[in-house]
């Protein structure tokens, strides 16, 4: 490199920073500060981008979700003294949907209950959804032990049930839950199987206190449970009439999608005045929380940018001052026999011997930070291994590019000036 | 083209000129210059201040350029290389001693010893134990790892020595070498001086102090920037 070995000028330049350690200390803050913004952004970047894949993923994405919603003018003006609201998708928009949209493979209703779940002395609050084998498949949930709901199940409305992890680990923390027996409300179910729990989901407002899910095939819901759920509340009581709480539509492709989800609205208008449903399409999810992760990286990037501009200016200041101050130094090395291309090298290596040290610590730094970040929040972070490489790059850019000038200054000086510099 | 027959010549300079602009005039710091050191030589240049002495050295070292005239040094016409090339030559003709001794803070005896070989542009197989070697020359082998600021102006100088003799150049240019030394480390360093002139190297020593540059075979006399007189100092006293 430049004729000179590079050990040795390495070596060198490590010498000169250590002259002015507090002053080389400084100087790599900036780039320090920089490089580990740069890490740690694309680490909670690369963890939310795996997250939102991974929730659209477990949500499919190429289904659409219809659920019904209390239509907001209904609270009132409904009849008061019946005390059962009726409102939602029902078992006809089932069939409306699967006959009028070609393009939607498979349907799954859902219905929700609101029960106690018991196995003796240990009870539960959980998500009771009543639904048809095909659940599974379409929603792509993992069963960890025995099996789902199958088409017996629901044709002959049997007592079985299948627990989510969740739900298994609490009714059953001793024994195997396989063939074990529950206590649904006032029923007594058998437990043909559990699900591996899910890590995320969109759950219907008003779930988030309930633990695990219990799933009953859903002839057997309607047989024991009716259609009617009763919410009993501090001096009132709610009644609601609700056929179906979900629909589940499976769309053929992932182009098919969007219009599907277009037409479903369409379809569904006509026959729900009120807008007692709402339409979440996972695919929307993922492209608006994409663009919400994309705006957060350009926020992020552009702090990393203004944080690594400022510390390569901080470098630039640095090396012109030292330059200023080893004049008499250049001009020796000169008389020695340096040509021009030795003292850039010289100044170049030691700008980037401070960067570059910058550059490390700042991984270091960028590693503890989103290591920080998964401890103290929900937020998921992934420090892939081209991070600090990346980063590292970065730094020893940064100093080539803002060490350029001082050590061409320091290379054109006049050997006879510099000589005589005092 | 040869210009001199004199295979000898170590530096020839041919009414040599060397100008400077301030402002609307012209100073001419060396006007036309001429003489010629051979190997083995060991010169010294007198003059006052602003005598053009320090433009002469600076010539002479390749650090400055002549308006015009010739100068060759080692065989190679100078006003005819470029900046690298000049570096080069400086490299592995020259070796420069300083008044202030100007050795290099944060490295110790033996690696500023070695500076000069960072520059040689090619491997120097035995440079390490040269360097050692010529440390224990200038009686400082029991100083390798100390800095320069751990040691005694004479002892700096001598560093300063070693490292222009380290690519074993065809001249010594010393610029006042001892005019920040008491006179009798000026004196041990002159002897020096002497021993490394009688062992053959080839020595010019810029000075105002009459006395010093007694110890040499010939003094140049400058003055307004041309030669006065070249006094022969040996042939004086033998005669």
């Amino acid at each position: 490199m430049l004729g000179i070995s590079l050990l040795g000028t390495f070596k060198l330049g490590v010498r000169s920073l250590l002259q002015h350690k507090l002053r080389a200390a400084l100087t790599m803050l900036g780039v320090l500060f920089g490089v580990s913004s740069v890490v740690a952004m694309l680490a909670i970047g690369e963890g939310a981008s795996f997250e939102a894949q991974e929730q659209i993923r477990q949500l499919g994405s190429t289904n659409i979700i219809l659920r019904s919603v209390k239509p907001s003018d209904d609270r009132r003006s409904s009849n008061q003294s019946q005390r059962v609201t009726n409102y939602g998708l029902t078992d006809d928009d089932l069939d409306r949907i699967l006959e009028t949209l070609p393009s939607v493979k498979r349907v799954v209703p859902i219905r929700d209950l609101r029960q106690e779940v018991r196995v003796q002395h240990r009870m539960i609050n959980p998500r009771i959804l009543a639904t048809l084998p095909s659940y599974l498949e379409v929603t792509g949930r993992i069963l960890s032990s025995g099996r789902f709901l199958c088409e017996q199940d629901h044709m002959e409305a049997t007592n079985v049930c299948v627990l989510s992890g969740e739900a298994a680990q609490v009714l059953f923390p001793f024994d195997d839950p396989l063939a074990g027996i529950v206590k649904i409300g006032s029923e007594y179910f058998r437990v043909v199987g559990t699900l591996v729990p899910r890590t995320t989901t969109i759950a219907p407002t008003g779930t988030s206190d309930l633990v695990g899910e219990v799933f009953l095939p859903l002839r057997t819901a309607r047989r024991w449970f009716g259609q009617i759920t009763t919410k009993i509340r501090p001096g009132s009581r709610e009644s609601e009439l609700v056929e179906l709480h979900e629909i589940l539509a499976q769309v053929g492709t992932l182009d098919s999608v969007e219009p599907t989800a277009e037409a479903t609205r369409e379809v569904l208008k006509r026959f729900h005045p009120k807008s007692d449903y709402e339409v979440i399409v996972p695919l929307e999810l993922l492209i608006r929380a994409r663009e919400t992760q994309r705006i957060f990286n350009i926020v992020l990037g552009a702090i990393a940018g203004i944080s690594l501009l400022v510390g390569g200016i901080g470098i630039m200041n640095v090396m012109l001052a030292t330059v200023t101050e080893r004049t008499k130094e250049i001009g020796v090395r000169r008389a020695l026999g340096a040509k021009k291309r030795h003292i850039i090298g010289q100044f170049l290596v030691e700008t980037v011997v401070l960067s570059a040290s910058g550059g490390i610590l700042g991984v270091l730094l960028g590693i503890l930070i989103p290591t920080l970040v998964e401890e103290w929040t929900d937020l998921k972070t992934i420090v892939a291994p081209t991070f600090p490489m990346l980063a590292l790059g970065i730094s020893v850019l940064v100093g080539v590019v803002f060490g350029l000038y001082p050590a061409w200054k320091a290379a054109e000086l006049n050997p006879v000036e510099a000589l005589r510099h005092e | 083209m040869k210009l001199n027959s004199d295979t000898d010549a170590v530096i020839e300079f041919q009414d040599l000129r060397r100008e400077f602009r301030m402002g609307s005039e012209v100073v001419r710091a060396l006007d036309g210059v001429t003489f010629t050191i051979r190997r083995g030589e060991y010169w010294a240049v007198m003059g006052t201040s602003g005598s053009g002495k320090s433009t002469l050295l600076n010539v002479l070292g390749c650090l400055d350029r002549p308006t015009s005239g010739l100068y060759r040094l080692a065989g190679h016409d100078v006003s005819d290389l470029d900046d690298d090339e000049l570096s080069e030559l400086r490299s592995r003709a020259l070796g420069f001693i300083f008044q202030s001794f100007h050795l290099i803070p944060q490295l110790t005896v033996l690696e500023n010893i070695e500076v000069p070989l960072l520059y040689r542009g090619d491997d120097f197989p035995g440079g390490h134990d040269r360097a050692i070697a010529l440390a224990e020359r200038v009686g400082l082998g029991h100083r390798l790892k100390h800095r320069p600021s751990e040691l005694s102006g004479g002892q700096q100088q001598r560093v300063a020595i070693a490292r222009a003799l380290m690519n074993d150049p065809a001249v010594l240019l010393a610029d006042e070498a001892t005019g920040n030394l008491d006179s009798a480390t000026a004196k041990e360093i002159l002897a020096l001086f002497d021993s490394l002139n009688s062992e053959g190297k080839t020595i010019v020593l810029v000075t105002h102090d009459r006395e010093v540059g007694r110890r040499a075979e010939k003094i140049l006399h400058l003055k307004d920037g041309r030669v006065v007189e070249i006094e022969n100092v040996r042939a004086a006293a033998a005669g």
